[in-house]
Parts: C-alpha cells; sequence; structure tokens
C-alpha cells in the first residue's frame, strides 16, 4: 500500500472523518470499476459503491491491515454488489442462468460490432460483459482483481468449489468466443 | 483420455503461470497434453486469455461528476439515520425506566397500605 494511503488508513481507523473522506476521493474510480464491472450499468454501480463506503466506514476499526486495503475495499464492493444482485434479481427477474446466450462479439460478422470491437480490450470487456452475472462475478474478482478462491466464495455467499466451477465454466466461454479452436469457430459463431 | 475430459482441467491449469503442459499436476492428463497438439493450443489460449483478463486491472472506469458527493451525502444520511435511531433508543429506555420506577413505587405504596391496615385488624381484635 502507498504510504500515504496506509497514512489515511491508520488516520481513518481512530476515527478521522476527513482522512476517510480523503480515502473516498482517493480510491473511488476504482470502486466505481469493480462495481460496473460487476453489475454492468452506471446507476447501480454508483448505488453500490455509496454502500461500499458505508459498510467500509462502519467496519474501518476491524481493517487489520492484513491484506491491501484495496482488496479489503474490493471484498466489500464484491459483497455489495452480490447483494444487489440478488435484489435485481427478485424485482427484475435477471437471466441468472449460467446456459444464457451470449450476444455476437465476434467482429467479422457484425460490421458495426468490427468497428467497435477494434481490438483484444473491447472484445473482451463486451463479451464480459454479455456473461451472466453470476459467472461474470468470479473471474473478474479472479482473473482481473486476484482476489483468492476463498475469498470470492465468501463474498459472493458460495462454496469454494461452486466458486471454482462458475470460474472455468467463465474462462471457458470467454475462451471459445474469443480464442476459438479449429472447429469452435462455427459454433462460436453460430451463438 | 479424450479431450473433452480435460476442458475443465485446462481451464484451471492456466492459473499456473505458463502455457506449458508441466502445469498439469495430473500425471496422466499431464502425458495426453504433452502428447495432444490441440489440447497444447487450448492450454496457450487459456493463457492468453488470463493475460488479456489481468491486463484489464489497469483499466479504470472515469465515473459521471458527483459520486464523491454522492458517497458523502450516503454517508452523513447514515450518520444521521443512526442518530435519529439512537435518540429513540434512549427514550425508549428512559419511558420504559420511568414506568418501571412508577410500577415499583405503586406497589411498595399498596404493600405499605395493606401491612398498615393489617396492623390495625390485629390490634382492634386484640
Amino acid at each position: 500500500m502507498p504510504d500515504e494511503l496506509a497514512e489515511l488508513v491508520a488516520a481513518a481507523r481512530s476515527g478521522d472523518r476527513a482522512a476517510f473522506e480523503e480515502l473516498v476521493r482517493a480510491t473511488s474510480a476504482e470502486t466505481y470499476t469493480l462495481a460496473y464491472r460487476l453489475l454492468g450499468n452506471e446507476e447501480d454501480a454508483r448505488d453500490v459503491v455509496q454502500e461500499t463506503y458505508l459498510r467500509a466506514y462502519k467496519g474501518i476499526e476491524r481493517f487489520r491491515g492484513d491484506s491491501q486495503f484495496s482488496t479489503w475495499l474490493y471484498r466489500i464492493t464484491a459483497n455489495c454488489a452480490a447483494t444487489y444482485l440478488g435484489r435485481r434479481a427478485r424485482h427484475r427477474h435477471d437471466e441468472l442462468s449460467d446456459e444464457a446466450p451470449l450476444a455476437d462479439v465476434s467482429p467479422d460478422r457484425d460490421p458495426q460490432g468490427l468497428a467497435m470491437a477494434s481490438n483484444l480490450r473491447d472484445r473482451l470487456n463486451e463479451a464480459l460483459e454479455q456473461l451472466p452475472p453470476r459467472l461474470k462475478a468470479v473471474i473478474v474478482l479472479r482473473d482481473v482483481y486476484d482476489l483468492p478462491h476463498e475469498a470470492i466464495a465468501a463474498e459472493l455467499g458460495i462454496t469454494e468449489s461452486a466458486a471454482k466451477v462458475r470460474l472455468h465454466r467463465a474462462r471457458r466461454r470467454l475462451r471459445e468466443q474469443l480464442f476459438p479452436l479449429p472447429g469452435e469457430e462455427e459454433e462460436a459463431r453460430a451463438v | 483420455m479424450q479431450c473433452e475430459e480435460l476442458t475443465e482441467l485446462l481451464a484451471a491449469s492456466a492459473e499456473a503461470g505458463s502455457a506449458a503442459p508441466s502445469v498439469i499436476v495430473d500425471a496422466r492428463a499431464r502425458a495426453h497434453v504433452e502428447g495432444c497438439l490441440r489440447c497444447q493450443a487450448e492450454l496457450a489460449q487459456y493463457r492468453k486469455l488470463l493475460r488479456a483478463l489481468h491486463n484489464l486491472r489497469t483499466e479504470v472506469l472515469t465515473p459521471a461528476p458527483g459520486l464523491v458527493a454522492d458517497v458523502f451525502a450516503h454517508l452523513e444520511e447514515a450518520g444521521e439515520r443512526h442518530a435519529v435511531r439512537s435518540l429513540v433508543r434512549g427514550r425508549r429506555v428512559a419511558y420504559a425506566g420511568g414506568l418501571a420506577v412508577a410500577a415499583t413505587a405503586a406497589g411498595a405504596g399498596a404493600a405499605y397500605v395493606l401491612v398498615a391496615r393489617r396492623g390495625r385488624k390485629l390490634r382492634a381484635a386484640s
């Protein structure tokens, strides 16, 4: 953790409200990015960011510094996003099935897609957005943010083995879509 | 061993940091991958995917203006809610305490009256 952030964390832990507000300013864009990746829309991401910092504020005395502050914040964000997704699913009947079809992000089929998916990063972001939320959550937390399997399982309220199964399923779907092997190309295009 | 049996294993093994078949712990599976170009290619593609995913970490989105202000407002609002709850809880405790004191006083008064009456009756009888 950079020294400046460590000092802010220490001050915030001892009840310094101004230090906590500085922490919010320093980390809000990253927290928002993770929330947006998990939820897929700006409004929901903003709600989750607010809830994340409220929980962080209430719990900062318990942050012992065993992990980085950013990792601790990612865990809270993941937990808030999971709660939010659960609530949203109940209200909007979101598609939670792992087998939901993906939109076509293969650039050579769709001229508009070709313009938008100009490089791998864009195509990957687009493919991630199309994943069902519960697959997206594990692959984002593990492969983008490096959270350990047990932390992911704990924050999403699932077992570690379920988290691993979802992770491998998500990797497979992205791999088949972005890097299809011979014979898989037709299948990927048929989706 | 068939390639299809290894799909999950290859997706998991890619995390080991190398696309070499040696990252596969299971000896039987490793032997298959060492001799199977398709599985080697699949493992390499998983590595490529994981590298691309890891690189997304450096990408930070810029939220629309007002996010930090919204966070502070949310903290403030929660603080006020908490203060109101504490106040209501405090008043409830005080109210319950007052009731308890009044009930105790009334009970003590009633007991005193009963004892005094019994004493007068006994004196009158003797």
